[in-house]
């Protein structure tokens, strides 16, 4: 058993990696378009929010199918949310700006679109830190609290997303439209459970 | 009123003569082979003359252009797609021929002119020119057009005439953002203040590399004028006004606090959203550095007069 569940989290943990060797093929073959590096910047952050919603996916598909053990693979696709963010923003230093921190600060100083990005990247790290069982022990109760900053980063990363287009609004809702979804499937859920401890207190007074 | 147009140009942007003149060459055989069968019929008269067409004092000669291919694939043409790959298919099933032109307001001619009649009465010539987005990415662009200035003339403007209205085709059966009435208002309009439109650096072109201009990039007419945003200079023409009032501009209009009706190329006003002060180069490779932004794209010299007395900040 433990075995099979092993294996599937290894290759899950494989095939995240799809993606990034995808990406490198279409540099490879100069398939990125006439501005390769925005869109590499776009392939990147595409990456990042998909990974993003399927690490806030876990916690409901676990809730309607009452699986269990689940919690390793959010922790897996929460740390591929860090690793592809993480390359985001090293393709916009290095890749893009090639270091040139004067640029950089004037860039980042003039721009607020990437004031939400770096938000979100500073909450997502801080995650990925605190991601392990042993600060999970550490941290106790407040564990939790942290952690549920990720909605403030998914958040801040689709303003980061929004925030930066001329008009075409599309994309962004998309990923909107999902955490949005996502988000209401927990607030239903909190909402029945106290439902359900109110309507115990009273009986159990009795 | 003496014109400078030579200006330091960093090494990096310069090609070897030689180079650029056997480019030019290999390009221009290629295109008598190909081009001319399909040409349209106001471009069959003077496109063999484009193959040859002499320097103009007003282009960057040295200026190394970005590969067409990339030019042509890489497009705002937001009346067909918001993308920018999408364009270069669905343009084609605009119809550019026969094309004609309605100059109308303060003039003392003013009429519906066929482009080919235009063509003919106008000298062509080639534009090497920097192109500069608000988005923050530019390319070098060897354009072929006419002098703006020229053409209004030639239809007698009136004094009372202080701004240029441009109006692009509005043809919903092809255009689909039309058709659906997709973010912006339609049609497409643009405009200029008139000593803006006289101005010798600022062209209609009508080509680019030779050869008539592709339907993605605005054929068969579009303005040029280098030292703004691209969003400035409006596509596939039909309409132009002389008017004494300031025109309403389409992006100003759709978002009057980012997009001003100058939009004149300034690394130190930033767009509300994002930096104007660096930008990428189409054709540049990975870790190669971002080009920092001039002040009126680099033609300083030749318009800031235009603007002698005018705060760029509050004058966007």
């Amino acid at each position: 058993m433990f075995a099979r569940i092993d294996k599937l989290w290894l290759t899950t943990l494989l095939a995240c990696l799809i993606p990034l060797l995808w990406l490198f093929l279409d540099i490879a073959f100069d398939q990125l378009g006439s501005n390769p590096i925005q869109a590499l910047h776009i392939r990147l952050g595409d990456w990042t929010l998909r990974f993003l919603c399927l690490t806030l996916a876990i916690t409901p598909i676990q809730t309607v199918t009452r699986w269990r053990g689940m919690t390793v693979y959010r922790q897996l696709f929460g740390l591929y949310t860090f690793f592809y963010a993480s390359l985001h923003l090293l393709a916009y230093l290095l890749v893009d700006h090639v270091l040139q921190w004067r640029l950089i600060g004037i860039d980042i100083i003039e721009s607020s679109y990437i004031w939400f990005g770096v938000v979100a990247y500073i909450i997502i790290l801080l995650l990925a830190m605190t991601s392990s069982k042993w600060s999970k022990k550490l941290l106790g109760k407040n564990w939790k609290k942290l952690h549920r900053y990720i909605y403030y980063a998914a958040g801040a990363a689709i303003l980061h997303y929004f925030w930066q287009l001329k008009g075409n609004l599309v994309e962004p809702l998309f990923y909107l439209i999902i955490i949005a979804l996502l988000l209401g499937f927990r607030v239903l859920v909190w909402l029945t459970n106290r439902q359900l401890s109110k309507m115990m207190i009273p009986k159990s007074r009795e | 009123m003496i014109i400078k147009t030579q200006k330091a140009i960093a090494t990096s942007e310069i090609t070897d003569p030689l180079i650029f003149k056997q480019r030019r060459k290999i390009i221009k055989s290629l295109l008598a082979i190909t081009g001319a069968s399909i040409a349209p019929a106001w471009a069959n008269d003077n496109k063999s003359a484009w193959l040859n067409l002499p320097e103009s004092q007003f282009s960057e000669k040295l200026l190394t252009p970005t590969p067409a291919e990339l030019i042509k694939n890489y497009t705002n043409y937001y009346e067909f797609a918001f993308n920018k790959e999408d364009s270069t298919e669905l343009a084609q099933s605009l119809s550019v021929d026969p094309w004609s032109v309605e100059i109308s307001g303060a003039v003392e001619k003013p009429g519906n002119y066929h482009l080919e009649d235009i063509l003919r009465q106008q000298t062509m010539e080639e534009r090497v020119y920097r192109f500069r987005c608000v988005e923050a990415w530019s390319m070098v662009v060897p354009w072929i057009g006419f002098s703006l200035g020229n053409l209004i003339k030639s239809v007698k403007p009136l004094s009372t005439a202080r701004f240029v209205k441009f109006t692009t085709i509005e043809q919903p059966d092809v255009m689909r953002n039309q058709r659906s009435n997709a973010m912006l208002t339609w049609p497409y309009s643009e405009g200029l203040r008139i000593d803006e439109a006289m101005h010798p650096l600022t062209i209609l072109a009508v080509g680019m590399y030779g050869d008539v201009l592709p339907k993605q990039n605005g054929a068969p007419l579009r303005l040029i004028v280098p030292w703004k945003y691209g969003f400035k200079s409006i596509k596939a023409i039909v309409k132009i006004e002389l008017l004494e009032k300031p025109p309403l501009t389409t992006w100003n209009q759709a978002a009057p606090s980012e997009y001003g009706f100058y939009a004149n190329v300034n690394p130190d006003v930033p767009h509300p959203r994002w930096s104007q002060n660096s930008e990428r180069q189409l054709g540049s490779r990975f870790f190669s550095p971002r080009r920092q932004t001039e002040l009126f794209n680099g033609y300083g010299e030749q318009v800031a007069a235009l603007y002698r007395d005018m705060d760029l900040r509050h004058f966007f």
